[in-house]
């Protein structure tokens, strides 16, 4: 790790205005993947913005059609929460099984959004959801938030201060762990909502998360069967040691049925 | 040797771990944790190339980096090149390739990680800093990776030397017997198979403090070794040229080897060279990600065999080759693991006449390759056990008879193998039907049906196998190239109030021997378990050792122990006569207690330690005071452990996943001192098994020659999730060649597991049509199995 300045703002407004006066600040959250990545010297930013004393952006509360989760909220807490338990039991269930116990304590859903794993969980809940995020600046639905593996919408200097969830009818989430780093090989998050069904896929795509319109438009009755069969395009998903394209593709329909079967 | 005595702390009891309370509450000594005064960090600079010319190193910027001690590359490095331990002659007669290996690449890099740089700083953030400003110009070459191309036509050329990239080209057995047995063979099962690279992943990654005292002109190195000794050796005569007299080697608390920590690694060289340079003690220790590139890794064999049976499905003879990855560089062990560790054991325990192997070692361009638990005999065993269980299927005989029709019997003994070995005891029979039995082997068939009704494919796989380890006969590994001697020397030191100090030469990296070396020595000496103390891993404190590994702890270093306290006894009861005023023909020491026949006479075990040191009344004039012993023991034959491993498998067909859901390993290790540390070692040597047979594998990239899972991002370890509660039991004949009956259990675990595993998932993938499937079968693999199988089929 190089030699970084270390900030803690109290407020929102502080953590911007830290960020806009560094040569190259980065945030931390959880520090669950910046970490790492320091250590190994893939990244070396002159200043840490440390968002963990903004009282503002943790909690979890119910909120208009659903619920609102702040960025700061570790993955822990949003799998033992009674309020999503009840409002969207597959959320609490998604945060249950990120990472290991380790991770959920530190790690929050603010930094996996900004993160955008190809691989992360969150991403396919906030997709599969149609959550909206919000910044320091502004709302973006979900639909426009994902750009691409590890990109966002999110302009530089920008905050995610929280995540709202509209309360779906019904929902499901279905993991694959790539065996090793026990990441997404591919997890398929199904919701049953007002606006029809939408099916979101991480782990798979090589642009990250992204909604299967071949499911989405089998699933039209939100039945476990037809799910099982619909044919996914193996062009744009990913190949690696621990799957083929094929092998995802697959996995993708085996996985929405299943999530369907299991959906609440 | 007292019988079993059924106390909580005797022979065959199970006392609680001494080094429980150490370990478990984050109190041990590992190399990390000793800091010396003044000392230094040093971080290497390695290859981010797989092959290499190193055209030039300008370091003149990093050397003026803040806290920089000293920058060495291959030019500034003045010493010898790290030696192998044992060589391997050609079928031509002529000696193995032994290429130079330097702890600082001289003029070309030849893996990934291989290294370039060694910095020293006063911190480890600084020598890092400075080593990112070290500029390196490389010229890239083709590299080689692969163990079955690399000694093909148009192969990359790791080393001048070694022509088609072969380091040696051997043999054994009778080749034209096992032509004319296989001319009138019956039926011949053949089969291609790849036993993959693992890396061994020790929970303590790798450390060394190498310490130059300038006032006495005595080094220190402080090293994560299973064998300080050795490392003391093969360091200081071959590397650094320092006398042993001048040379300290200290192997403290270290947690987990599994093989990888045998071997004298060039790290351990350059801190005690580079301390004596800066005049300060040095510190390396390795991160995880270095580990994956600096650690020698295990296997990687590519086999080609053949079975030949007569009409009954008797074995008639075996045919094998066998391509074997060296990598890079030849570490301590390398060359005879495939051959002396592997093709010996070819018989396995089958009556096999004829037998005849080749096998030829290769470089290529990746991290070395040595033992790793097992070392040599998990990849016989996987070969054996695959080719039986797919002679069985082809024959159409069931694949416990088979194997019991070819069992050599418990009559036979001592067997003499066509591959060199002889077989002291065993009876294969007694572990397969324990096993069978405590597998529910019988009732397979109605588990397997309940679990199509879910929808899932259930297998049941078992393995038979034998191993030598108790390592080592000295004569016998000399005549086949070791170049050192495999005995192991204990001392026991009876203290004046009679408490025991025991040194042994062996060392325990999570073996418990703390505990059932003292165990051994209270039952013994009939002095509490509490009053010893087992000590290991200084050469200064201990007379000699040849350390732990091919589970010769105890067989080799406990009978050494057992040797030294008959010296103990034998001295005690001439104290014990003299206190008596008995002949010494006529004292009996049981439980602790001198007696003499026919009286009621007595003196207890502490007593006559007290004379021994307080020699009052004394024999003076026959006998020295003091009760203190050394014995060397150098065993007569390897140990022979072997069993029957089941394996019990559910599959999901939609997804590829795998399922260990039932695992029994019935072994004979011979006498058994504390049950479950023995269980301990088995659940851990299985556990690695299975992680072999589902999980493990390194990657190497074909054309970069990069490491595609250099982390644990991508190289799956096993977790507590992918095994199930494991069923042990033992079944013992006894070693026959050492006071102790004991044969070793360290490596039984991952040596007969892995064709267990497989076995049982092809046995589950039988009914839709898979017939083979390559370690590790990965949801993915099992897949696509699945998958080309039922396009066959759709096909004919
Ligand atoms: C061993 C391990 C296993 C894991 N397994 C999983 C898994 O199975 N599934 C999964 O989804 N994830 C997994 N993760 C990742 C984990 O969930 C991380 O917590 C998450 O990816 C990042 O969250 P963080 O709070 O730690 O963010 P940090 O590491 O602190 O930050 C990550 C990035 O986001 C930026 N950032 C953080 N917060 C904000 C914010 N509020 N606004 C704007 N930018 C911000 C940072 O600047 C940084 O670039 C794993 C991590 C580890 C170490």
């Amino acid at each position: 790790m190089h030699n970084f300045a270390f900030h803690r703002p109290a407020s929102v407004a502080d953590a911007v205005k830290a960020v806009g006066s560094a040569s190259d600040g980065k945030i931390i959250a959880g520090g669950q993947t910046l970490l790492p990545t320091l250590r190994q010297r893939l990244a070396s930013p002159s200043d840490l913005i440390d968002l963990g004393a903004i009282a503002d952006l943790k909690g979890i509360k119910a909120e208009g059609d659903g619920i609102t989760i702040g960025a700061m909220t570790p993955h822990a807490e949003v799998a033992s929460s009674a309020i999503v338990q009840g409002a969207i039991p597959a959320l609490a269930h998604l945060a249950a099984h990120i990472g290991d116990r380790q991770v959920r304590a530190r790690g929050t859903i603010g930094g996996s959004l900004a993160n955008n794993d190809p691989a992360a969980d969150y991403p396919a809940a906030a997709l599969g959801l149609g959550a909206t995020i919000r910044t320091n600046k502004r709302e973006i639905k979900a639909d426009d938030y994902f750009q691409g593996m590890f990109s966002t919408a999110l302009e530089d200097g920008e905050i995610i201060t929280a995540v709202h969830f509209p309360k779906p009818e019904k929902a499901g989430y279905e993991k694959f762990v790539q065996p090793a780093s026990r990441f997404a090989l591919v997890g398929v998050f199904v919701a049953k909502t007002k606006g029809g069904v939408r099916v979101a896929v991480t782990g798979a795509g090589q642009e990250g998360v992204f909604r299967p319109k071949e499911v989405e438009a089998a699933l039209a009755n939100f039945s476990a069967d037809a799910a099982k069969g619909a044919k996914v395009p193996s062009g744009n998903l990913n190949s690696d040691l621990h799957g083929s394209a094929e092998y995802r593709a697959h996995l993708i329909s085996v996985l929405a049925g299943r999530a369907v079967a299991a959906a609440k | 040797m007292a019988a079993d005595s059924g106390t909580a702390t005797g022979i065959g009891a199970s006392p609680k771990r001494k080094e429980d309370f150490r370990f478990l509450t984050g109190r041990g000594t590992y190399t990390d944790d000793i800091n010396r005064p003044g000392q230094t960090y040093a971080y290497i600079l390695r290859s981010p190339h797989a092959h290499a010319e190193i055209v030039k190193i300008d370091t003149a910027k990093a050397k003026g980096m803040p806290g920089v001690a000293a920058i060495f590359t291959g030019a500034d490095y003045d010493k010898g090149g790290v030696p192998c331990g044992w060589q391997i002659h050609s079928k031509d007669g002529s000696p193995m390739i032994e290429p130079p290996h330097f702890p600082l690449c001289k003029d070309r890099v030849r893996h990934v990680g291989d290294q370039v740089a060694l910095v020293i700083a006063n911190s480890i953030a600084e020598a890092r800093d400075a080593a990112e400003e070290i500029d390196v110009t490389y010229k890239e070459l083709p590299a080689i990776v692969s163990t079955g191309a690399a000694d093909k036509a148009g192969a990359a050329q790791v080393w001048p030397d070694a022509k088609n990239n072969t380091c040696f080209d051997w043999h054994i057995g009778d080749k034209a017997a096992v032509d004319a047995a296989f001319a009138k063979a019956h039926h011949v099962t053949k089969l291609d198979l790849i036993n993959q690279r693992l890396a061994p992943n020790a929970m303590e990654p790798r450390a060394a403090v190498g310490d130059y005292d300038r006032a006495t002109g005595e080094y220190t190195l402080y090293t994560t070794s299973q064998n300080p000794h050795v490392i003391r050796l093969l360091m200081g005569a071959f590397v650094l040229q320092i006398p042993e007299h001048k040379l300290r080697v200290v192997a403290p608390d270290v947690g987990g080897g599994f093989g990888s920590k045998i071997f004298h690694y060039s790290e351990e060289a350059l801190v005690t060279w580079a301390s004596e340079k800066v005049r300060r003690p040095v510190k390396w220790t390795s991160d995880r990600s270095e580990a994956f590139l600096s650690d020698a890794q295990g296997r990687d064999h590519v086999s080609h065999a053949e079975l030949a049976l007569d009409k009954d499905g008797k074995f008639i003879a075996l045919r094998v080759n066998t391509i074997a990855n060296m990598g890079a560089y030849l570490s301590t062990f390398a060359p005879c693991v495939p051959t002396y560790l592997s093709a010996t054991l070819l018989a396995g325990v089958y009556t096999t006449p004829v037998i005849y192997a080749e096998v030829k070692a290769v470089f290529t361009n990746t991290v070395a390759v040595d033992a790793y638990r097992g070392a040599g005999r998990p990849e016989t065993t996987y070969l054996l056990e695959r080719l039986v269980e797919k002679a069985a299927r082809e024959t159409g005989i069931d694949r416990v008879e088979l194997r019991r029709r070819n069992f050599i019997p418990k009559t036979a003994f001592p067997y003499q193998t066509p591959v060199a070995l002889q077989y002291d005891s065993g009876d294969y029979e007694a572990t397969l039907d324990l096993a069978l039995k405590m597998g529910g082997w019988a009732d397979f068939e109605n588990r397997r049906a309940e679990a199509q009704k879910r929808g899932k494919l259930r297998g049941i796989g078992i393995s038979t196998y034998i191993e030598a380890c108790g390592i080592a006969p000295s004569a016998v590994v000399g005549s086949l190239g070791a170049r050192a001697g495999l005995y192991e020397c204990g001392q026991v030191r009876v203290h004046p109030t009679g408490s025991v100090t025991v040194f042994t030469g062996t060392h325990s990296h999570g073996q418990g021997h703390e505990t059932t070396f003292a165990q051994l020595v209270s039952d013994t000496l009939g002095v509490p378990f509490e009053s010893v103390e087992v000590s290991h891993g200084d050469t200064n404190k201990i007379p000699f050792g040849m350390g732990t590994y091919g589970s010769r702890s105890l067989a080799v270093g406990g009978s050494a122990i057992v040797k030294a306290m008959d010296k103990i006894i034998a001295k005690a009861k001439r104290i014990a006569a003299h206190l008596m005023e008995a002949s010494v023909a006529d004292i009996d020491f049981k439980n602790g207690e001198f007696t003499v026949k026919g009286t009621d006479k007595k003196v207890s075990f502490g007593q006559v330690a007290l004379t021994a040191y307080v020699p009052h009344n004394y024999p003076i004039t026959e006998l020295e005071p003091g009760l203190e012993e050394t014995a060397f023991y150098d065993p007569l034959n390897f140990t022979y452990p072997g069993g029957t491993h089941i394996c019990e498998v559910e599959i999901d067909p939609e997804t590829g996943v795998t399922q260990v859901v039932n695992f029994t390993a019935v072994d004979d290790i011979g006498r058994v001192i504390n049950p479950m540390i023995v269980e301990g070692q088995v659940h851990g040597g299985v556990v690695q098994g299975i992680g072999q047979a589902l999980l493990e594998n390194c990657a190497y990239d074909q054309e970069t020659g990069q490491l595609l899972t250099g982390s644990y991002m991508d190289y799956t370890m096993p977790r507590a999730d992918d095994v199930p509660s494991i069923k042990v039991a033992t079944h013992s004949t006894m070693c026959t060649h050492n006071p102790l009956g004991s044969k070793g259990v360290g490596e039984v675990g991952a040596i007969g597991s892995p064709p267990a595993v497989i076995n049982a998932v092809l046995d589950a993938l039988r009914p839709v049509g898979v017939t083979d499937i390559s370690m590790p079968a990965t949801p993915h693999k099992v897949w696509q199995a699945i998958q080309s199988a039922g396009k066959a089929k759709a096909a004919e």
